[in-house]
């Protein structure tokens, strides 16, 4: 079979994210190998199909997101599942060093990276693990991986979807969105910083701005504030707390709302402006933190990618990053503000797999290179 | 002495109060007045009677502190309020809704309140009319922290980014045109209240200083804590914050702020990125202005930065009075001060503090919550010299003493050097005063400081120049009630000079034309030794001025410096000369007294017996075609951007085309690169071996100027 013959046909196909925070590692497990490849499978890389596939957590970190999994997958011919893996940035030597022991250099493969790690530790891989990086823009990838994922479907359902009535706790509702004519789009990615893209094709494509406040702040703060120790302990603080209690709102400020600039009551007017006073402060819990916390990246993620989609003129703004993982607050939030403050003419859209599109694209830019 | 505030109104944000007044300020003036010498000319009797009267101006006074003095403070207007007919106090700001109360009740006023944003576009607008150098750029890695830069005649649009508590951002027209166009909850009150759930500190001004002496970095994960350097496909340095607060996620162990490092500079950061969209959006390409809270001026300092090359991010020094200036122009509409212009008093005014924690670390913690501006009401309104070329790039100041370190450190020890003698001779200028001595003396300690101030930040009121090095000076010895230590060496002088009028106008009748040309100049240059060797003298076009003989000047407008020898025997025969040649002449003197320059009302003194021994000046005088007028000025130097309303008009009016400038102060200090659009001619003697140094001459050099613009 001449398709398998290049170097990159060699098993095992990854596809690497290191960010700032999270490593996103997919990986294809073809499920249509013939006893022949079977039986000329090196040891080595059978004991890495067998290790990822059997478990779904790695060490005390790795993570396998099992019910992203995307199953029955054609790739260049080959049929087979993709899995999606995370582990903590920081444990990246660790990681490099695992690969080192199972000889991954010793496999016909090269190991395509994207995210500010490949260059980080592109000399850790060189030296600790002897192996060569593809070295990928985060971007490039990020895009691939959307528009990708989008295309092939989340196993017969649909990767993109939205809320209606994102602020009313009883009729909320998430409803598929069909993003079969993307352009054009504004995508956000959320990870540890923000990243806003405009994107006006597969090829055009350009950074409008970023910031610097993303799920990385919310951790950070976080774990200052509360003393928590996972992003899942945030979030769930945060689900119980009450942000108004930390903010100052326009109401509190103006007794009501602020007519001569049309600005509601309700509005954030100075987050974790009552912390000011020390009665208040005393008066807060844990949660409340964390919630104000949430709304407060959540918040200004949401007016910066109003402002980009308004100079833009992009009506669609799509949010990816594992900052949403598991995040309703945010999303239902960014869902409600881009539709309030927009009058109804900006839509939130959000993707099933979070934060591994630029993983999928490290891996499709592998595949490409063929 | 302030004796009675009748007008004031409250500024009440939310961690700092500023309050607005308005007052009226009694203080000595020096005022001239003719005897009348029915035709009996005594001999060693005074030109004419000094006395010194009480007058009353109205000062604006801006006061800020924080608001765990608003007691204090409300028991300090209530003691000063005098006028009973002030039933209405304005309040603006989100602490209108929280002291209403307190301050209908302490002072039984009722509390009216305005709109913040209105208040702050308003007072923004003023400031920016009435203050020269209100406005400055921020150069992170240059010697001159601040740029400042000269008032454009027109101010709109603008963009104006108030960052309180929150932020709004708003786009300014017109006066009344403006829109509120975004904005972010992250702000002053993020800092202030993150801070103090972060740290043990939890004062404001503590928490800045313990912000400044942080390292973000222990906290922010920045592009070269994820890249490793810098992300090159997009140009993104390494040293830009990728993610705020990213780090102290991972430094699990006993992470602390406590250890300086600061939540400061990421806060801000969104705004930063905000306000590039919002432009873009919003298409605004001339001026913007970004006010940012007093207090976080540290903070933006650090973030505009990131975006400096697209936008010109502007900075105002009074930015934390903004809003009380505009909610008490709103309570003053009746007297429309807007009518008016307005001067900033040097000496009651507290100045800009440096962004670096280490100047002055006592004075900046006083300013923190305590902080003045003073702007005093001038008699008339100040106007552009319609002769000037481009009003917009006119800058009166040679030499800008916060960019030239050595120029710096010269004049400021010339002041330094020459203070004593200035303190000794206001003292001596009121011998019948019981406690002169007391006042020289605390003048002295005043403007001593001033100076102190200055050396430590150069930029606290502006660009610093001659000009304003000497214009404090006058304002200090005001402020102690030495409205003119030189009144009586005037007189004597104006005195002694007049007695030898006839005979200098005799000899000068005397010569040949050429010859009395040269002559009249040297007189104009009279009192001062010269030297006729300077290269300036034999410049052609000077001799082109001299010799002229093409049809003559219309009118031209002479800015006069000295009393005594220079203004009777130098300017007064030159004028003779021009009035003979049919040419009008405009004298303009300064308003107010400055060391011992003439003052328009001496002027009058001076002329009207010149007159009386000169027919041609006489006849002048009644046709009209000699007029004396004021320059709206009390300063030893010239602005040309900020001169008398009837000066203006009468310029136009007789249709001026020729400018004269006489002295060290209006022609070298200032001025000296000032561009006209008519003839003008420059000249002073350089009185100063330093100065002439660097000009490239000798001490006692002559300048003499002629310019002819290019057509």
């Amino acid at each position: 079979n001449e398709q398998i013959n290049g170097p990159a046909f060699f098993f095992p196909w990854f596809g690497l994210d290191i960010g700032g925070t999270l490593v996103k590692l997919v990986y294809f497990e073809p499920k249509d190998i013939t006893a022949e490849e079977e039986e000329e499978e090196v040891e080595n890389l059978k004991s890495i199909r067998k290790y990822l596939t059997s478990n779904v957590a790695y060490g005390s970190t790795g993570i396998r997101d099992v019910h992203l999994e995307l199953k029955d997958l054609t790739l260049c011919g080959r049929k087979g599942n993709l899995h999606f893996i995370r582990f903590p940035t920081h444990d990246m030597p660790a990681f490099i060093q695992m690969g080192s022991e199972k000889h991954f250099s010793s496999l016909h493969t090269t190991l395509c990276a994207t995210g500010g790690g490949a260059y980080k530790f592109e000399q850790d891989f060189r030296t600790m693990g002897d192996l060569q990086l593809c070295k990928l823009d985060e971007l490039d990838c990020l895009i691939k991986g959307v528009l990708y994922i989008d295309s092939v479907g989340f196993n017969g359902h649909s990767e993109c979807y939205y809320f209606e009535n994102p602020t009313d706790a009883e009729r909320c509702q998430k409803l598929p969105f069909n993003l079969e004519n993307p352009y054009p789009l504004l995508l956000v990615n959320i990870g540890s910083g923000v990243s806003i893209l405009a994107v006006y094709s597969k090829e055009n494509y350009k950074r409008v701005t970023g910031t610097s406040l993303g799920g990385g702040t919310f951790f950070g703060l976080c774990c200052l504030l509360t003393g928590c120790s996972t992003f899942e302990e945030a979030l769930e603080m945060a689900s119980h707390g009450d942000s108004t209690k930390v903010d100052k709102l326009v109401r509190d400020i103006y007794g009501g709302d602020y007519e001569r600039f049309g600005l509601p009551g309700w509005a954030v007017a100075s987050s974790f402006g009552n912390m000011m006073s020390k009665e208040k402060r005393e008066s807060v819990s844990k949660e409340d933190l964390a919630k104000a916390t949430l709304i407060t990246i959540t918040n200004n993620i949401g007016s910066i990618a109003r402002m980009c989609a308004l100079n833009e003129n992009i009506n669609r703004v799509v949010f990816v990053g594992n900052f949403l993982r598991i995040n309703t607050i945010s999303m239902r939030l960014l869902a409600y503000a881009l539709d309030y403050w927009s009058k109804g003419q900006l839509k939130a859209l959000f993707l099933e797999h979070e934060g591994y599109f630029g993983a999928v694209g490290a891996l499709l830019e592998l595949l490409d290179s063929a | 002495i302030l004796n009675l505030s009748f007008i004031f109104f409250l500024l009440t944000g939310g961690s700092l109060t500023k309050l607005a007044y308005y007052s009226t300020v009694q203080h000595k003036v020096a005022r001239v007045r003719s005897f009348d010498h029915s035709g009996k000319d005594i001999e060693n009797e005074p030109l004419y009677e000094i006395s010194v009267q009480e007058e009353i101006t109205a000062r604006l006074h801006f006061i800020k502190f924080e608001n765990t003095y608003i007691e204090t403070c409300l028991d300090f207007i209530k003691d000063h309020l005098v006028n009973t007919e002030t039933k209405v106090i304005k309040a603006t700001g989100g602490g209108a809704y929280k002291f209403k109360d307190l301050i209908e009740k302490k002072l039984g006023l009722k509390v009216d309140k305005e709109d913040v944003m209105t208040c702050l576009i308003k007072g923004c607008n003023f400031v920016l009319r009435n203050i020269p150098h209100e406005v400055f750029a921020y150069q992170k890695d240059s010697d001159t922290e601040f740029r400042f830069q000269t008032n454009h005649p027109n101010i709109f649009p603008y963009l104006l980014v108030n960052i309180g508590s929150g932020v709004s951002i708003v786009k300014v027209e017109t006066e009344d045109k403006f829109e509120w166009i975004g904005g972010s909850s992250i702000g002053g009150g993020t800092f202030w209240g993150l801070g103090a759930l972060l740290t043990k500190t939890k004062k404001f001004d503590e928490l800045l200083q313990l912000a400044s002496k942080g390292q973000h970095t222990n906290v922010d994960m920045l592009v070269k804590d994820v890249y490793g350097g810098a992300y090159q496909t997009l140009g993104l340095s390494g040293n830009l914050i990728a993610s705020s607060f990213g780090k102290s996620t991972t430094a699990d162990k006993d992470f602390s702020l406590e250890k300086q490092s600061s939540p400061k500079a990421h806060l801000m950061v969104v705004t930063g990125r905000l306000i590039p969209a919002l432009l873009q959006f919003y298409r605004i390409d001339d001026t913007f202005f970004f006010f940012f809270s007093p207090h976080l001026r540290t903070i933006q300092l650090q973030c505009f930065i990131l975006w400096q090359g697209e936008v010109q991010a502007l900075f105002l020094r009074h930015e934390g009075y903004l809003g009380a200036i505009g909610a008490f122009l709103k309570g003053a509409e009746q007297d429309n001060p807007n009518q008016y212009s307005w001067g900033e008093n040097y000496a009651g005014s507290s100045g800009l503090m440096s962004t670096s924690p280490d100047v002055y670390p006592m004075q900046r913690t006083r300013s923190g919550t305590f902080d003045m501006l003073e702007m005093d009401r001038l008699e008339r309104p100040l106007v552009n010299l319609p002769l000037l070329k481009d009003p917009s790039t006119y800058i009166p100041d040679t030499v800008d003493l916060t960019d030239d370190a050595m120029a710096r450190k010269y004049w400021l020890t010339c002041f330094e050097e020459a203070l004593d003698g200035v303190a000794k001779r206001a003292a001596a200028s009121q011998p019948d005063s019981i406690d002169a001595l007391q006042r020289a003396e605390k003048f002295r300690q005043k403007y001593w400081n001033k100076l102190q101030t200055l050396r430590q930040q150069p930029f606290a009121y502006g660009t610093l120049t001659v000009r304003s090095l000497l214009d404090t000076r006058e304002h200090c010895l005001n402020e102690f009630n030495f409205p003119d230590p030189y009144s009586k060496v005037k007189q004597k002088e104006n005195g002694i000079a007049l007695k030898c009028f006839q005979s200098v106008i005799e000899s000068l009748d005397s010569l040949g034309w050429e010859e009395r040309q040269f002559a009249l100049v040297k007189g104009l240059l009279a009192g001062n030794v010269f030297d006729w060797g300077a290269k300036a003298v034999s410049d052609p076009e000077y001799v082109g001025f001299l010799l002229q003989e093409g049809p003559p000047h219309k009118c031209a407008l002479i800015f006069a410096d000295n009393s005594g020898i220079d203004i009777i025997l130098g300017v007064f025969p030159f004028v003779r000369e021009l009035l003979s040649r049919g040419t009008e002449v405009i004298l303009a003197c300064n308003s107010g007294p400055a060391l011992n320059d003439v003052t328009y009302s001496e002027s009058l003194i001076v002329t009207e017996r010149i007159a009386a021994m000169d027919p041609v000046i006489q006849s002048a005088l009644r046709e009209e075609k000699l007029l004396l007028v004021q320059t709206g000025s009390s300063s030893p130097c010239l602005d040309l951007s900020r001169l008398d309303k009837g000066l203006a008009v009468l310029v136009r009016e007789r249709k001026t085309d020729l400018v004269i400038i006489e002295g060290m102060g209006r022609a070298i200090h200032t001025n000296y690169y000032a561009a006209l659009k008519c003839e003008s001619l420059k000249l002073a003697v350089i009185k100063n071996s330093w100065l002439a140094d660097r000009l490239g001459g000798k001490i006692f050099s002559v300048i003499f100027k002629y310019e002819v613009p290019c057509k």
